[in-house]
């Protein structure tokens, strides 16, 4: 079982899919578009410097996309499948063929991107330059449609509609999350290229040169057009956002006393669009009034925007990591019951202690620390349980019958969290782990270095 | 060594007992999206289309430092390594989205086993992803800083070119260890990371092998590539003719199949015996009498004069890409023989665990199962197990006691469910309290009847 403490599993995965989607969302989707428009527009004005423009912003996202862009999305596979590989082998089983389109449509779109910047000189005159701009129109496409795609799983994830029951592919891709969600991950994708074009716009033209102005007040406009289309896809997305899990936000932002954040949160929020909104008003108007370096500022503005829907949308689908079919420990929804019974260490595959006894409480409370808690907390790192349980209990030593307790209902006062997959005995097993963590500061440093394991007691008979 | 012993422990004990001594994960319950078949026929495919790629892109890294070092002394050598750079590149982010495919194909038909491998490598594993990032940037660095990074500056270019080289270099090692690990379940439990993970098996007899073809691959490719007719040597590599470079790579091919005549039999001797099948060796043999074969056409298109050479290429690729296909087939053919044993036994766990499942779904339903039946309604004190995490009789715990509760509610129980239903934040010592809404009224009602009986009952001394 894998597992980083201190940094934590869900951290590795945030991080590397948080970068991957900084780079796709503005430097892909969004950008080829907004890149073949600047190509176009200086071939019919006949105007060099918006080509070279064009031609400079590609060649950082040719680089950006086809090293880090490329690398995180492979980087999605892997740290999904060290720390939830239940959860994302379920899924691609479900998902197989559409992954596997989208895998051609992507091998499609490195072809394109590597041609559509190789060949820009080559293409440079006459019918070339029109089948080169046509190039840029096909990448585009292309690299929309790995959204397109991938949209369909991450919409399934959070509401499976129809498949828990029919298990067919088509209720599994048309569930009900998709659309809105691929609208409004089109349009913010479209938005946030704008703010990425106008700060690369500063380091490859001239101050006071005429393209500056114009590609400025150009992109500006490009912002303002998507913004309609953006703030009614949110609308869309929102409605579509079931009840309960819009519940989950507030109480869960609740109980970890964050009622006060979460409304300076969403001011901050309004805020930041609304900053977006202004700058790209003054560029509209007054390209000349924008500074320089100023630009990063509604870019940052964007990512953290865009990092901020990411961590919203991976907090409400909890406890599941399949909408009522997977819990977010990989833990299916009807295994429970057995687990209950029998406990889950008794089920594992890469545990030490399988029977629990008054000698091994502790050790065997550790492993069930790591088959079920450890997916999302560490032990004293980033959102760890000693500082859970210190918020509630203090520094006294914390009451056992009161963590008994907490483990039988925790997912019923905090809904975003699952059920408690074991049998009394290992609940118990586990609150001595956890008694233990409050003092002793254990620290789980290596889990794949440091494991034992016993022959599963149940399932197979010997031979 | 601890091949070895588990060897002696299978002499000794049997392969069954051997068997036994392998964790066994439990598939995931749910249908493989097509036929088994097709699915492992993809994967070894799409797999060597994907290898071709890693072949020219670390080929072609290694090349173009090697070329460049060697510029120093002969100068149009540089040239060459910044063409062989130019090539990298592109190869590099080919050889990265051609990955995908097998690794999906991978993960489908090898789940349990490839995920146990990744998780006990975690970290080598994991650390690809920022490794191979930097490899890709120093690679395009190296190749976009050619020409302006000269003079005082080469020995720095040298040396982003040869770090780009050394990771690509290191990768392939960790992808190994895991493709090797995944075959030996009986030994996962003595693995305690990547570089212990490297004693199972043989990564390193594998992974010499992977080099040497990489480098054949990539100067027999490069010859056609510059040898071509209408690739402009004069223009681009000033001081090579066609005929030269086509000669230059079909030496460094050749010598490159020569030196599988040593990796390869080596690999062999050194695979674990599990997995060898008759059908393994007569593939293998097969194999060994075509590499002889690419060796004879080589040195005859090497002697050739000029006008004649580049004739025996189209034979050597084809006689190659048949190897490379034969050798693909193997790997398969020992993968199945290794997992045969191991993979029965997970099928078996996973069936019994369904079974499992559904029958104590089915007993509870019937309300058969003791343990899981609640005997009789909903009761408060029962109920109470909701509250108990934080509020305890006379001491505070994450939440005011009952004991203050009691003082605040004494003759109103349904201030308690209202509270309970809809909570403010009132005392700053503590976080807020979470609804309980969901539970309903008149669970609630249960439960603050249950805590205002309780304390009145307990003869806890109330302060007023």
């Amino acid at each position: 079982m894998f597992f980083i403490d201190f940094f934590g599993n869900r951290l590795l995965i945030a991080v590397i899919g948080s970068i991957h989607v900084f780079i796709n969302h503005p430097l892909a989707v969004g950008a080829y578009p907004l890149v073949t428009l600047m190509e176009w527009w200086g071939y019919r004005t006949k105007n060099p410097d918006w080509d070279n423009l064009a031609h400079r912003i590609t060649f950082f996202l040719f680089v950006v996309t086809t090293s880090v862009g490329a690398l995180t999305g492979v980087g999605i596979w892997f740290s999904t499948a060290l720390i939830a590989p239940f959860g994302i082998g379920s899924l691609l089983r479900v998902f197989f063929w559409a992954w596997f389109t989208e895998w051609i449509v992507f091998v499609s779109e490195v072809l394109l991107i590597m041609a559509y910047y190789l060949l820009w000189k080559k293409w440079g005159a006459g019918i070339h330059k029109k089948l080169h701009i046509g190039l840029g129109a096909v990448l585009s496409i292309f690299s929309w449609f790995t959204m397109v795609i991938i949209v369909a799983v991450l919409g399934f994830m959070m509401g499976s509609g129809t498949w828990p029951q029919d298990q067919s592919f088509l209720s599994a891709v048309f569930n009900p999350l998709y659309l809105p969600q691929l609208a409004f991950r089109t349009t913010y994708a479209l938005i946030t290229a704008g703010l990425c074009a106008w700060f690369l716009i500063f380091f490859f033209t001239k101050k006071g040169t005429e393209i500056r102005q114009k590609a400025v007040r150009f992109v500006a406009r490009w912002i303002l057009a998507w913004f309609v289309p953006f703030a009614l896809a949110s609308l869309w997305y929102w409605q579509r956002i079931p009840e309960d899990m819009k519940a989950n936000l507030n109480v869960g932002l609740l109980t970890q006393r964050f009622m006060q954040w979460h409304e300076t949160l969403a001011v901050l929020m309004l805020f930041a669009l609304g900053a977006i909104i202004i700058v790209a008003l003054i560029g509209a108007i007054r390209p000349r009034m924008i500074p320089g370096l100023v630009l990063i500022i509604p870019f940052a503005l964007g990512l953290w925007l865009l990092g901020h829907f990411e961590r919203v949308r991976e907090f409400i689908r909890k406890p599941y990591v399949i909408a009522d079919y997977m819990y977010s420990n990989g833990v299916k929804v009807s295994d429970l019951p057995v687990y209950q019974r029998d406990g889950i260490l008794a089920h594992a595959a890469f545990v030490e202690n399988r029977q629990i006894t008054s000698e091994n409480m502790l050790a065997a409370g550790r492993d069930v620390f790591l088959v079920t808690c450890s997916r999302c907390h560490t032990t004293a790192g980033l959102n760890s349980v000693r500082t859970k349980f210190a918020t509630m209990y203090g520094n006294e030593p914390w009451d056992k019958n009161a963590l008994l307790a907490f483990l039988a209902t925790m997912h019923t006062s905090r809904t975003f969290m699952p059920p408690f997959p074991g049998n009394d005995k290992e609940a118990e097993a586990l609150t001595t782990y956890l008694k233990n963590l409050q003092f002793d500061h254990e620290f789980i440093i290596d889990a794949q270095a440091d494991w034992k394991i016993s022959s599963p007691a149940t399932g197979i008979a010997p031979r | 060594m601890m091949r070895k012993l588990s060897i002696l422990t299978i002499s000794l004990l049997g392969l069954a007992s051997f068997i036994q001594a392998a964790p066994i994960p439990r598939d995931i319950d749910l249908p493989l999206p097509l036929d088994e078949w097709t699915l492992k026929f993809l994967l070894v495919i799409l797999f060597l289309a994907h290898i071709f790629f890693i072949n020219l892109m670390l080929g072609g890294a290694v090349l173009s430092v090697i070329f460049e070092m060697v510029g120093r002394k002969f100068p149009h050598y540089d040239a060459l390594g910044k063409k062989i750079s130019e090539t990298v590149t592109v190869n590099k982010s080919i050889a990265v989205v051609l990955g995908v495919g097998p690794l999906l194909c991978i993960n489908l038909a090898y789940t349990t086993h490839f995920y146990s491998a990744n998780a006990l490598t975690g970290l080598a594993w994991i650390s690809v992803i920022p490794l191979v990032i930097i490899a890709f940037l120093l690679a395009y660095l190296h190749k976009y800083t050619w020409d302006k990074w000269t003079g005082e500056k080469k020995p720095t270019h040298i040396l982003v070119g040869l770090s780009a080289a050394l990771i690509f270099l290191f990768v392939p090692l960790i992808f190994l260890a895991n493709i090797n690990l995944m075959l030996f379940p009986a030994d996962w439990q003595g693995v305690r990371g990547f570089f212990s993970s490297l004693r199972v098996g043989n990564v390193f007899p594998r992974y010499f092998h992977f080099l040497t073809a990489s480098l054949a691959v990539t100067s027999l490719i490069l010859a056609w590539w510059y040898g071509r007719k209408k690739y402009p040597v004069e223009k681009f590599l000033p001081g090579f003719t066609h005929e030269g470079l086509r000669r230059l790579f079909y030496r460094l091919t050749f010598y490159a199949t020569a030196a599988q005549l040593v990796f390869g039999p080596l690999l062999l001797f050194t695979l674990p015996y599990e997995g060898i099948t008759t059908w393994l060796l007569i593939i293998v043999g097969l194999v060994i009498i075509l590499a002889i074969g690419i060796l004879h056409l080589l040195r005859r298109e090497i002697k050739v004069p000029n006008e004649k050479i580049g004739r025996m290429f189209i034979p050597v690729l084809l006689t190659l890409t048949l190897v490379v296909l034969l050798m693909g087939t193997a790997r398969h053919l020992y993968r199945e023989a290794c997992l045969v044993e191991h993979t029965r036994l997970i099928a078996d766990r996973s069936q019994s665990f369904q079974a499992n499942v559904i029958g104590t779904q089915m007993r509870l339903a019937a309300g058969l199962d003791a343990g899981a039946a609640v005997g009789g309604g909903p009761t408060g004190e029962k109920l109470f197990i909701n509250c108990a995490a934080c509020h305890a009789l006379n001491k505070v715990l994450a939440a005011p006691s009952l004991v203050e509760v009691y003082s605040l509610y004494k003759d109103n129980p349904e201030g308690i469910v209202t509270w309970a239903k809809n909570p403010g934040k009132k005392r700053p010592e503590f976080a807020p309290m979470p609804s309980f809404a969901h539970l309903g009224d008149e669970k609630l009602r249960l439960v603050a009847d249950y805590i205002l009986e309780m304390v009145s009952g307990s003869g806890v001394s109330i302060l007023e």
